[in-house]
This record gives structure tokens, C-alpha cells and sequence, in this order.
């Protein structure tokens, strides 16, 4: 595929990933994890949560590691691509 | 799309640890094999981790309003089988669910059910079957990442439906509210993730011989 079918390719995801903020921008965009745990709370309130989480970073630290998290991923990724495009530059 | 922990009866938790284990144990034999039998698979192996690695941490917003993330399977699944994505699928669960609290030890065995088996086995049949079909492969691609990541949060609503029956509507009740929340809102994420996994699959297979019985 042609680098241009690829960067078509991926404005229309980065387009989808965006739209949201401007077609609902009264959105409260929190997690689809904390939703269905509400969900779980209201419509079986006799349910009792029998453990918890051993550790819960600040919303700070839970950003350093979701960074860490994401920057690890796409070094490795971004190494093979590299190394392939290197390697067939050749 | 984890369940939260704590958030299974542990009766679930425990079965969905059963059953999601010895996909487990299969997919790290699988992926010793393919190591040793293909050492040059090693960069792909790695660069299918590392793509799981970066989506499944970025949260996304959706049109309903809400945030989740994709999976990032279906790269690692159409190109060494599914087995290997309970492995790595397994490793980035234990890394949010120990260090993030976004899901947990008790709900693990779920959430590895959901994201690193089922998600890359749909991948992996959807890929198989568009293949043999005869579509190009970049709509095969496509649909086996779309339908991959679908598929995770049609079995997290399947999960909690079955754990949390609706009083008056039953299971079919909870698994449409459930659906409503996870799987309306990974709809367009789950075209986004196909679409960047199309162009990465690319990238990756330029200058790769085809896996068995992928056609590419």
C-alpha cells in the first residue's frame, strides 16, 4: 500500500478519535470501567465487594504509568518498523 | 474494558480463572515453539506486544460520551495464531491491574478471557475465514481487527450479564445495559483500531513471508 493510502488511513482514525470532542461536547468522557461498576452498585445494591484493588496510585502517578505503559509499546514497535525500513532501504 | 476488581462474586472470578489458565499455559508453549522454531519472528513478536502495550493504554473518547481503550490483538493473533496474545494479553492485564487499579487479581482471569482469548481467537477465525474467501487483505485485516476488539466487550457484558442479572429483565436485560455501555462505546474505537492496524500490518509484513494460511 502507498504511503499516501496510509495517511489516509490513519487521518480517518485520528478524525474518529476526535470527533467525539466536538459532536458531544457536554460529554463527561469518564471510564466504561467506573460506568459499569456504577451499574453493577445501583441495580444490585445488596451486592458487597469482597476485595479491592492491593494499591491505588493518585491520579497523577496513574498518568506516569499509563504514559510508561504507552511509551514502552510504541518504542518496541517503533524499533521493528525501524529496523524492516533500514533493513529494506538496503 | 476490565471488570473492576472486586466487582466479580469470587465463585465467577474463580471459574473465569479456570477457564481462562490453561489458554494460558497453551499459548506460552506456543510461543516457545515459535520462537525457537523461527528465531526471526522475534522482532514481529515484539512489535505485536508493543502494539497491545500502546493501545490498550490510551483512553479514548467515544460519541457516547464515555472513554475506553482498544485491545491492539488482532496484530499478533493473524500473524502467530491467538495463543500468543494470552500470553501478552495476560502480561499488560497484570501490569494495569497491579499498578493502575483498572482491573485486578480477583477479576483477572475474566478479563484475560475477554481481551487476550477471546478478542485475538475472534481475530484470528475472522482472519482465517476473510482470507479464505478471498478478500484483499486489507479488508481482511480490518475486519479481524474491528470484529477482535468487538468481540472483548461483547464478552465483558457477557461476563458481568451473567454475574448481575437484571431483577426484572434477567440476563438478557443486564447484557443489553451492559452492551450499551462497553460495546456502543468501543463501536467507532474499534473502526479506529482497524484502520491503524491495517497500516501497521503493512508496515510489518513488507518485507515478511506470509504465515501459513494467511493471505497477505
Amino acid at each position: 500500500m502507498s504511503a499516501r493510502t496510509n495517511s489516509m488511513l490513519l487521518g480517518v482514525a485520528a478524525l474518529i478519535i476526535a470527533a467525539p470532542l466536538v459532536l458531544n461536547p457536554a460529554g463527561q468522557f469518564g471510564g466504561t470501567d467506573d460506568a459499569a461498576s456504577e451499574v453493577v452498585t445501583s441495580s444490585h445494591p445488596a451486592y458487597e465487594k469482597w476485595t479491592g484493588p492491593l494499591w491505588q496510585p493518585s491520579k497523577e502517578i496513574e498518568g506516569l504509568l499509563f504514559a510508561a505503559q504507552a511509551a514502552f509499546g510504541a518504542g518496541l514497535l517503533g524499533y521493528v518498523i525501524g529496523r524492516r525500513h533500514g533493513r529494506s532501504g538496503k | 474494558m476490565h471488570i473492576m476488581e472486586g466487582f466479580l462474586p469470587a465463585g465467577h472470578a474463580l471459574a473465569w480463572t479456570c477457564v481462562a489458565a490453561p489458554f494460558v499455559a497453551l499459548g506460552a508453549r506456543s510461543l516457545k515453539r515459535i520462537v525457537a522454531e523461527r528465531p526471526e519472528a522475534r522482532l514481529n513478536i515484539a512489535a505485536s506486544a508493543g502494539f497491545t502495550f500502546v493501545l490498550s493504554a490510551l483512553k479514548l473518547p467515544s460519541v457516547t460520551g464515555s472513554c475506553s481503550h482498544p485491545t491492539g490483538t488482532a496484530l499478533g493473533a493473524m500473524q502467530f495464531g491467538p495463543g500468543i496474545m494470552a500470553v501478552i494479553g495476560t502480561i499488560v492485564l497484570l501490569f494495569q491491574g497491579l499498578l493502575l487499579a483498572h482491573g485486578g487479581l480477583s477479576t483477572l482471569g475474566a478479563n484475560v478471557f475477554s481481551m487476550a482469548i477471546a478478542g485475538p481467537w475472534v481475530a484470528y477465525g475472522v482472519w482465517r475465514l476473510a482470507g479464505r474467501l478471498g478478500a484483499p487483505a486489507a479488508v481482511t485485516i480490518f475486519l479481524s481487527a474491528f470484529l477482535g476488539d468487538l468481540a472483548t466487550y461483547v464478552v465483558t457484558s457477557f461476563q458481568l450479564a451473567l454475574a448481575f442479572p437484571d431483577a426484572q429483565s434477567g440476563f438478557g436485560g443486564a447484557f443489553a445495559k451492559f452492551a450499551g455501555i462497553f460495546a456502543i462505546t468501543q463501536l467507532p474505537l474499534a473502526v479506529a483500531e482497524g484502520l491503524v492496524t491495517v497500516v501497521v500490518m503493512n508496515a510489518l509484513q513488507s518485507r515478511m513471508t506470509p504465515v501459513e494460511g494467511a493471505k497477505a
